[in-house]
Protein backbone atom coordinates (compact mmCIF):
# COMPACT_ATOMS: atom_id res chain seq x y z
CA UNK A 1 0.00 0.00 0.00
CA UNK A 2 2.76 2.27 1.00
CA UNK A 3 4.37 1.35 -2.81
CA UNK A 4 1.54 2.13 -4.55
CA UNK A 5 1.17 5.43 -2.38
CA UNK A 6 4.52 6.45 -3.51
CA UNK A 7 4.06 4.67 -6.99
CA UNK A 8 0.77 7.56 -7.39
CA UNK A 9 2.77 10.43 -6.04
CA UNK A 10 5.84 10.27 -8.04
CA UNK A 11 4.02 8.46 -11.55
CA UNK A 12 1.14 10.54 -11.25
CA UNK A 13 1.36 13.80 -9.48
CA UNK A 14 4.98 13.98 -10.64
CA UNK A 15 5.96 14.86 -6.76
CA UNK A 16 9.63 14.55 -8.58
CA UNK A 17 9.01 17.10 -11.09
CA UNK A 18 7.31 19.86 -8.31
CA UNK A 19 10.62 19.07 -6.26
CA UNK A 20 12.94 19.34 -9.45
CA UNK A 21 10.86 22.62 -10.10
CA UNK A 22 11.41 24.37 -7.04
CA UNK A 23 14.96 23.68 -7.34
CA UNK A 24 15.22 25.95 -10.36
CA UNK A 25 12.58 28.18 -9.38
CA UNK A 26 14.42 28.80 -5.71
CA UNK A 27 18.09 28.24 -6.60
CA UNK A 28 18.18 28.55 -10.18
CA UNK A 29 16.05 31.73 -10.62
CA UNK A 30 16.68 32.79 -6.66
CA UNK A 31 13.34 33.10 -6.30
CA UNK A 32 11.16 32.98 -2.89
CA UNK A 33 9.04 30.39 -3.43
CA UNK A 34 6.49 31.87 -1.06
CA UNK A 35 6.26 34.91 -3.21
CA UNK A 36 3.34 35.43 -5.78
CA UNK A 37 5.75 35.31 -8.36
CA UNK A 38 7.76 32.62 -7.37
CA UNK A 39 4.33 30.39 -6.95
CA UNK A 40 3.33 31.32 -10.08
CA UNK A 41 6.38 30.32 -12.04
CA UNK A 42 6.46 27.23 -10.51
CA UNK A 43 2.97 26.39 -11.22
CA UNK A 44 3.51 27.41 -14.70
CA UNK A 45 6.45 25.17 -15.11
CA UNK A 46 5.52 22.23 -13.38
CA UNK A 47 2.49 22.14 -14.84
CA UNK A 48 2.85 22.85 -18.46
CA UNK A 49 5.73 19.84 -18.11
CA UNK A 50 2.93 17.69 -16.38
CA UNK A 51 -0.05 17.84 -18.57
CA UNK A 52 2.64 17.85 -21.36
CA UNK A 53 4.20 14.11 -19.97
CA UNK A 54 0.84 12.97 -19.36
CA UNK A 55 -0.93 14.18 -22.44
CA UNK A 56 2.07 12.31 -24.44
CA UNK A 57 2.12 8.99 -22.99
CA UNK A 58 -1.85 8.72 -22.41
CA UNK A 59 -2.41 10.17 -25.84
CA UNK A 60 0.04 7.02 -27.11
CA UNK A 61 -1.85 5.12 -24.96
CA UNK A 62 -5.95 5.57 -26.12
CA UNK A 63 -4.78 5.69 -29.51
CA UNK A 64 -3.16 2.10 -29.56
CA UNK A 65 -6.27 0.82 -28.47
CA UNK A 66 -8.11 3.51 -31.00
CA UNK A 67 -7.24 2.08 -33.56
CA UNK A 68 -8.90 -1.63 -32.87
CA UNK A 69 -11.86 0.47 -33.08
CA UNK A 70 -12.58 2.46 -36.57
CA UNK A 71 -15.66 4.25 -36.79
CA UNK A 72 -17.04 1.71 -39.12
CA UNK A 73 -16.45 -0.99 -36.30
CA UNK A 74 -18.12 1.07 -33.83
CA UNK A 75 -21.44 1.69 -36.17
CA UNK A 76 -20.98 -2.27 -36.51
CA UNK A 77 -21.26 -3.32 -32.96
CA UNK A 78 -23.31 -0.89 -31.80
CA UNK A 79 -25.93 -2.40 -34.87
CA UNK A 80 -26.20 -4.99 -33.18
CA UNK A 81 -27.56 -4.03 -29.86
CA UNK A 82 -31.02 -2.58 -29.11
CA UNK A 83 -32.80 -0.74 -26.35
CA UNK A 84 -30.58 0.95 -23.28
CA UNK A 85 -27.82 -1.90 -23.59
CA UNK A 86 -27.17 -0.24 -26.92
CA UNK A 87 -26.67 3.47 -24.98
CA UNK A 88 -24.48 1.69 -22.61
CA UNK A 89 -21.96 0.66 -25.39
CA UNK A 90 -22.34 3.63 -27.02
CA UNK A 91 -21.23 5.70 -23.91
CA UNK A 92 -18.63 2.88 -23.85
CA UNK A 93 -17.28 3.37 -27.39
CA UNK A 94 -17.20 7.06 -27.08
CA UNK A 95 -14.82 7.16 -24.19
CA UNK A 96 -12.16 5.41 -26.58
CA UNK A 97 -12.68 6.95 -29.94
CA UNK A 98 -11.14 9.78 -31.34
CA UNK A 99 -13.10 12.68 -30.66
CA UNK A 100 -12.35 16.25 -32.34
CA UNK A 101 -15.16 18.85 -33.62
CA UNK A 102 -14.47 18.11 -36.92
CA UNK A 103 -15.00 13.95 -37.13
CA UNK A 104 -18.51 14.68 -35.45
CA UNK A 105 -20.52 15.90 -38.31
CA UNK A 106 -19.10 12.69 -40.25
CA UNK A 107 -19.83 10.21 -37.42
CA UNK A 108 -23.40 11.79 -37.17
CA UNK A 109 -24.22 11.25 -40.72
CA UNK A 110 -22.42 7.88 -40.82
CA UNK A 111 -24.17 6.75 -38.01
CA UNK A 112 -27.75 8.09 -38.48
CA UNK A 113 -27.68 7.31 -42.20
CA UNK A 114 -26.71 3.29 -40.97
CA UNK A 115 -29.52 3.43 -39.36
CA UNK A 116 -28.89 3.63 -35.97
CA UNK A 117 -31.21 5.51 -33.66
CA UNK A 118 -30.74 8.95 -32.01
CA UNK A 119 -30.17 7.85 -28.91
CA UNK A 120 -27.59 5.36 -29.78
CA UNK A 121 -25.98 8.07 -31.92
CA UNK A 122 -26.16 10.78 -29.09
CA UNK A 123 -24.94 8.60 -25.94
CA UNK A 124 -22.30 8.29 -28.14
CA UNK A 125 -21.83 12.29 -29.01
CA UNK A 126 -22.08 13.17 -25.16
CA UNK A 127 -19.78 10.52 -24.12
CA UNK A 128 -16.94 11.12 -26.65
CA UNK A 129 -15.48 14.22 -25.68
CA UNK A 130 -16.72 14.01 -21.67
CA UNK A 131 -14.54 11.02 -21.05
CA UNK A 132 -11.96 9.41 -21.65
CA UNK A 133 -8.87 7.36 -20.47
CA UNK A 134 -6.57 10.88 -20.71
CA UNK A 135 -9.14 12.70 -18.30
CA UNK A 136 -9.11 9.71 -15.87
CA UNK A 137 -5.98 9.36 -15.42
CA UNK A 138 -5.32 13.31 -15.26
CA UNK A 139 -8.14 13.75 -12.49
CA UNK A 140 -6.07 11.02 -10.61
CA UNK A 141 -3.17 12.78 -11.21
CA UNK A 142 -4.25 16.37 -9.90
CA UNK A 143 -6.64 14.87 -7.58
CA UNK A 144 -7.17 11.18 -6.26
CA UNK A 145 -8.82 8.05 -7.85
CA UNK A 146 -11.85 8.43 -6.12
CA UNK A 147 -12.89 11.80 -7.79
CA UNK A 148 -11.61 10.15 -11.13
CA UNK A 149 -13.76 7.32 -11.24
CA UNK A 150 -16.57 9.01 -10.14
CA UNK A 151 -16.30 11.72 -13.00
CA UNK A 152 -16.26 8.93 -15.67
CA UNK A 153 -19.13 6.88 -14.08
CA UNK A 154 -21.04 10.01 -13.60
CA UNK A 155 -19.98 10.93 -17.52
CA UNK A 156 -21.32 7.92 -18.84
CA UNK A 157 -24.54 7.97 -16.92
CA UNK A 158 -24.96 11.43 -18.26
CA UNK A 159 -24.13 9.91 -21.61
CA UNK A 160 -26.69 7.24 -21.51
CA UNK A 161 -29.86 8.65 -19.97
CA UNK A 162 -28.98 11.99 -22.20
CA UNK A 163 -29.20 9.60 -25.68
CA UNK A 164 -32.17 7.96 -24.13
CA UNK A 165 -34.21 11.02 -23.38
CA UNK A 166 -33.29 12.03 -26.54
CA UNK A 167 -34.76 8.87 -28.36
CA UNK A 168 -37.59 9.03 -26.00
CA UNK A 169 -38.86 12.60 -27.27
CA UNK A 170 -38.80 11.10 -30.95
CA UNK A 171 -36.82 13.48 -32.63
CA UNK A 172 -36.08 12.33 -35.71
CA UNK A 173 -37.72 14.89 -37.82
CA UNK A 174 -35.86 17.58 -36.67
CA UNK A 175 -32.57 15.69 -38.15
CA UNK A 176 -31.97 17.52 -41.78
CA UNK A 177 -33.23 15.64 -44.90
CA UNK A 178 -29.88 14.50 -46.87
CA UNK A 179 -28.49 13.17 -43.48
CA UNK A 180 -30.92 9.85 -44.07
CA UNK A 181 -30.44 10.19 -47.73
CA UNK A 182 -26.48 10.09 -47.50
CA UNK A 183 -24.97 6.31 -48.65
CA UNK A 184 -23.68 4.20 -46.75
CA UNK A 185 -19.80 3.87 -47.86
CA UNK A 186 -18.69 0.39 -49.06
CA UNK A 187 -15.28 1.18 -48.32
CA UNK A 188 -14.55 -1.24 -45.01
CA UNK A 189 -12.22 -0.25 -42.77
CA UNK A 190 -12.32 -2.84 -40.01
CA UNK A 191 -9.03 -2.24 -38.41
CA UNK A 192 -6.96 -5.28 -39.36
CA UNK A 193 -3.94 -3.62 -39.70
CA UNK A 194 -0.87 -4.16 -38.24
CA UNK A 195 1.26 -3.66 -34.55
CA UNK A 196 3.90 -1.39 -36.34
CA UNK A 197 0.95 0.10 -38.08
CA UNK A 198 -1.13 0.86 -34.94
CA UNK A 199 2.47 1.90 -32.90
CA UNK A 200 2.93 4.58 -36.33
CA UNK A 201 -1.07 5.61 -35.88
CA UNK A 202 -0.46 6.26 -31.89
CA UNK A 203 2.45 7.98 -32.51
CA UNK A 204 0.82 10.64 -35.26
CA UNK A 205 -2.21 11.13 -33.05
CA UNK A 206 0.28 12.30 -30.46
CA UNK A 207 1.86 14.34 -32.63
CA UNK A 208 -1.43 15.62 -33.69
CA UNK A 209 -2.86 16.04 -30.18
CA UNK A 210 0.01 18.09 -29.03
CA UNK A 211 -0.11 20.55 -32.43
CA UNK A 212 -3.75 21.24 -31.78
CA UNK A 213 -3.98 21.29 -28.10
CA UNK A 214 -0.76 23.19 -26.45
CA UNK A 215 -1.54 26.90 -27.12
CA UNK A 216 -4.55 26.17 -24.77
CA UNK A 217 -2.98 24.18 -22.40
CA UNK A 218 -0.63 27.19 -22.11
CA UNK A 219 -3.61 29.09 -21.80
CA UNK A 220 -5.35 27.09 -19.12
CA UNK A 221 -1.82 26.97 -17.09
CA UNK A 222 -1.28 30.44 -17.58
CA UNK A 223 -4.78 31.25 -16.14
CA UNK A 224 -4.23 28.53 -13.16
CA UNK A 225 -1.41 30.51 -12.14
CA UNK A 226 -2.99 33.56 -12.00
CA UNK A 227 -6.00 32.30 -10.18
CA UNK A 228 -3.90 30.26 -7.94
CA UNK A 229 -1.65 33.69 -6.85
CA UNK A 230 -3.09 36.56 -8.07
CA UNK A 231 -6.95 36.98 -7.86
CA UNK A 232 -7.90 37.17 -4.37
CA UNK A 233 -9.56 34.27 -2.70
CA UNK A 234 -12.52 36.34 -1.43
CA UNK A 235 -13.06 37.14 -4.59
CA UNK A 236 -13.46 34.01 -6.27
CA UNK A 237 -15.38 32.56 -3.00
CA UNK A 238 -17.68 35.66 -3.47
CA UNK A 239 -18.48 33.96 -6.97
CA UNK A 240 -17.83 30.66 -6.78
CA UNK A 241 -17.81 29.67 -3.02
CA UNK A 242 -18.84 26.16 -1.43
CA UNK A 243 -21.47 28.15 0.10
CA UNK A 244 -23.23 29.44 -3.01
CA UNK A 245 -25.77 27.75 -4.92
CA UNK A 246 -25.65 29.38 -7.90
CA UNK A 247 -21.67 28.43 -7.98
CA UNK A 248 -22.41 25.66 -10.29
CA UNK A 249 -24.87 27.24 -12.73
CA UNK A 250 -22.40 30.26 -13.31
CA UNK A 251 -19.74 27.73 -14.14
CA UNK A 252 -21.58 25.53 -16.66
CA UNK A 253 -23.02 29.14 -18.32
CA UNK A 254 -19.07 29.99 -18.76
CA UNK A 255 -18.34 26.88 -19.71
CA UNK A 256 -20.61 26.08 -22.39
CA UNK A 257 -19.34 28.14 -25.21
CA UNK A 258 -15.81 27.22 -24.59
CA UNK A 259 -13.88 25.21 -26.31
CA UNK A 260 -10.42 23.69 -25.28
CA UNK A 261 -9.82 19.92 -24.18
CA UNK A 262 -9.52 18.95 -20.92
CA UNK A 263 -5.72 19.32 -21.00
CA UNK A 264 -6.64 23.03 -21.44
CA UNK A 265 -9.19 23.22 -18.51
CA UNK A 266 -7.87 20.79 -16.03
CA UNK A 267 -5.16 23.25 -14.54
CA UNK A 268 -8.32 25.53 -14.29
CA UNK A 269 -10.17 23.56 -12.08
CA UNK A 270 -6.98 22.54 -9.81
CA UNK A 271 -6.39 26.01 -9.24
CA UNK A 272 -10.38 26.91 -8.66
CA UNK A 273 -10.41 23.45 -6.37
CA UNK A 274 -7.06 25.23 -4.24
CA UNK A 275 -9.04 28.33 -3.66
CA UNK A 276 -11.54 26.78 -2.40
CA UNK A 277 -14.05 26.62 -4.99
CA UNK A 278 -15.91 23.29 -5.12
CA UNK A 279 -15.21 20.40 -6.65
CA UNK A 280 -18.66 19.96 -8.10
CA UNK A 281 -18.41 23.23 -9.48
CA UNK A 282 -14.55 23.22 -10.71
CA UNK A 283 -15.76 19.42 -12.57
CA UNK A 284 -18.81 20.92 -13.95
CA UNK A 285 -16.83 23.87 -15.55
CA UNK A 286 -14.50 21.38 -17.01
CA UNK A 287 -17.52 19.28 -18.56
CA UNK A 288 -18.86 22.24 -19.59
CA UNK A 289 -16.12 23.81 -21.77
CA UNK A 290 -15.62 19.76 -23.25
CA UNK A 291 -19.13 18.58 -24.01
CA UNK A 292 -20.47 21.57 -25.73
CA UNK A 293 -18.45 24.22 -27.16
CA UNK A 294 -20.01 27.03 -29.99
CA UNK A 295 -17.79 25.48 -32.70
CA UNK A 296 -19.27 22.27 -32.19
CA UNK A 297 -22.60 23.76 -32.12
CA UNK A 298 -22.42 25.43 -35.11
CA UNK A 299 -21.13 22.33 -36.93
CA UNK A 300 -24.10 20.22 -35.44
CA UNK A 301 -26.84 23.37 -37.13
CA UNK A 302 -25.86 22.16 -40.53
CA UNK A 303 -26.97 18.55 -39.69
CA UNK A 304 -29.81 18.86 -37.34
CA UNK A 305 -32.34 21.40 -37.34
CA UNK A 306 -33.01 24.55 -34.24
CA UNK A 307 -35.59 22.60 -32.14
CA UNK A 308 -33.23 19.04 -31.67
CA UNK A 309 -29.84 21.33 -31.12
CA UNK A 310 -31.36 22.78 -28.37
CA UNK A 311 -32.92 20.18 -27.04
CA UNK A 312 -29.40 18.66 -27.20
CA UNK A 313 -28.06 21.81 -25.60
CA UNK A 314 -30.57 21.87 -22.80
CA UNK A 315 -30.30 18.49 -21.59
CA UNK A 316 -26.44 17.85 -21.47
CA UNK A 317 -26.45 21.85 -19.55
CA UNK A 318 -28.82 20.43 -17.72
CA UNK A 319 -27.65 17.22 -17.09
CA UNK A 320 -24.16 18.61 -15.75
CA UNK A 321 -25.98 21.34 -13.20
CA UNK A 322 -27.57 18.59 -11.76
CA UNK A 323 -24.19 16.64 -11.75
CA UNK A 324 -22.04 19.82 -9.91
CA UNK A 325 -24.64 19.89 -7.50
CA UNK A 326 -24.83 16.40 -6.53
CA UNK A 327 -21.10 16.04 -6.03
CA UNK A 328 -20.76 19.23 -4.51
CA UNK A 329 -22.81 17.51 -2.06
CA UNK A 330 -21.32 14.71 -1.99
CA UNK A 331 -17.84 16.27 -1.91
CA UNK A 332 -16.51 15.28 1.26
CA UNK A 333 -17.02 11.53 0.65
CA UNK A 334 -13.94 12.03 -1.82
CA UNK A 335 -11.56 14.71 -0.95
CA UNK B 1 -7.76 10.92 -63.29
CA UNK B 2 -9.40 12.83 -60.65
CA UNK B 3 -8.15 12.56 -56.58
CA UNK B 4 -10.21 14.06 -53.86
CA UNK B 5 -9.56 15.23 -50.53
CA UNK B 6 -12.51 14.94 -48.30
CA UNK B 7 -12.29 17.06 -44.96
CA UNK B 8 -13.02 19.97 -43.25
CA UNK B 9 -9.90 21.66 -44.12
CA UNK B 10 -7.72 20.85 -40.92
CA UNK B 11 -4.29 19.96 -41.36
CA UNK B 12 -4.49 17.14 -41.81
CA UNK B 13 -6.22 17.36 -44.98
CA UNK B 14 -4.12 20.12 -46.60
CA UNK B 15 -0.68 17.21 -45.63
CA UNK B 16 -3.03 14.40 -47.71
CA UNK B 17 -3.60 16.38 -50.54
CA UNK B 18 0.52 17.82 -50.54
CA UNK B 19 1.28 14.19 -50.65
CA UNK B 20 -1.56 13.40 -53.47
CA UNK B 21 -0.11 16.05 -55.62
CA UNK B 22 3.91 14.61 -54.71
CA UNK B 23 2.17 11.37 -55.71
CA UNK B 24 1.00 12.20 -58.98
CA UNK B 25 3.68 14.30 -59.73
CA UNK B 26 6.56 11.71 -59.32
CA UNK B 27 4.43 9.24 -61.14
CA UNK B 28 4.26 11.70 -64.41
CA UNK B 29 0.59 11.59 -64.33
CA UNK B 30 -2.02 14.20 -65.25
CA UNK B 31 -4.58 14.47 -62.00
CA UNK B 32 -6.65 17.35 -61.13
CA UNK B 33 -6.29 17.63 -57.09
CA UNK B 34 -9.74 18.71 -56.33
CA UNK B 35 -10.72 19.46 -52.13
CA UNK B 36 -14.14 18.85 -50.85
CA UNK B 37 -14.13 20.95 -47.74
CA UNK B 38 -18.40 21.10 -47.51
CA UNK B 39 -19.44 18.41 -45.10
CA UNK B 40 -22.81 17.66 -47.20
CA UNK B 41 -20.60 17.23 -49.67
CA UNK B 42 -18.12 14.81 -47.86
CA UNK B 43 -20.95 12.56 -46.44
CA UNK B 44 -22.34 12.12 -50.01
CA UNK B 45 -18.85 9.58 -49.98
CA UNK B 46 -20.49 7.82 -46.69
CA UNK B 47 -17.53 8.04 -44.99
CA UNK B 48 -16.85 8.95 -41.30
CA UNK B 49 -13.68 9.75 -40.80
CA UNK B 50 -11.59 12.37 -42.26
CA UNK B 51 -9.07 13.06 -44.05
CA UNK B 52 -9.95 10.54 -46.75
CA UNK B 53 -8.76 10.25 -50.41
CA UNK B 54 -11.08 9.57 -53.45
CA UNK B 55 -9.49 8.45 -56.66
CA UNK B 56 -11.84 8.45 -59.77
CA UNK B 57 -15.04 8.74 -57.77
CA UNK B 58 -13.72 5.39 -55.00
CA UNK B 59 -12.84 5.75 -51.80
CA UNK B 60 -9.54 4.69 -50.99
CA UNK B 61 -8.68 5.57 -47.55
CA UNK B 62 -10.23 7.14 -44.62
CA UNK B 63 -9.47 8.91 -41.52
CA UNK B 64 -5.43 9.15 -42.55
CA UNK B 65 -2.51 10.83 -44.06
CA UNK B 66 -0.97 8.59 -46.54
CA UNK B 67 2.75 9.48 -47.68
CA UNK B 68 3.04 9.95 -51.06
CA UNK B 69 4.88 6.14 -51.58
CA UNK B 70 1.59 4.82 -50.07
CA UNK B 71 -0.64 7.25 -52.22
CA UNK B 72 1.37 6.35 -55.50
CA UNK B 73 0.99 2.24 -54.98
CA UNK B 74 -3.06 3.68 -55.16
CA UNK B 75 -2.22 5.29 -58.10
CA UNK B 76 -0.80 2.27 -60.01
Amino acid sequence: MEFFGWLNDQLLRMQWLSDLVTLLVRDGLGMDMSSRWGGSVHFFIYDVIKIFILLSVLIFAISYVQSYFPPERTRRILGQRRGMGANVTAALLGTITPFCSCSSIPLFIGFTSAGLPLAVTFSFLISSPLVDLASVILLASIFNWGIALAYVAIGLVLAVLGGALIGWLRLEGQVEDFVFQSPVSDYDNDGVISRSERIEFAGAQVTEIAHRVWLYVLIGVGIGAAIHNWIPQDYITALLGQDKWWSVIVATLAGVPMYADIFGTLPIAEALVQKGVGLGTALTFMMAVTALSLPSMIMLKRVVKLPLLLTFIAIVTLGIILIGIVINVAAPLFM
Amino acid sequence: MNIKILGSGCKKCVALADNARDAAQSAGLSAEIEKVTDIVEIAGFGIMSTPALVIDGKVVSTGKVLSAAEISALLK
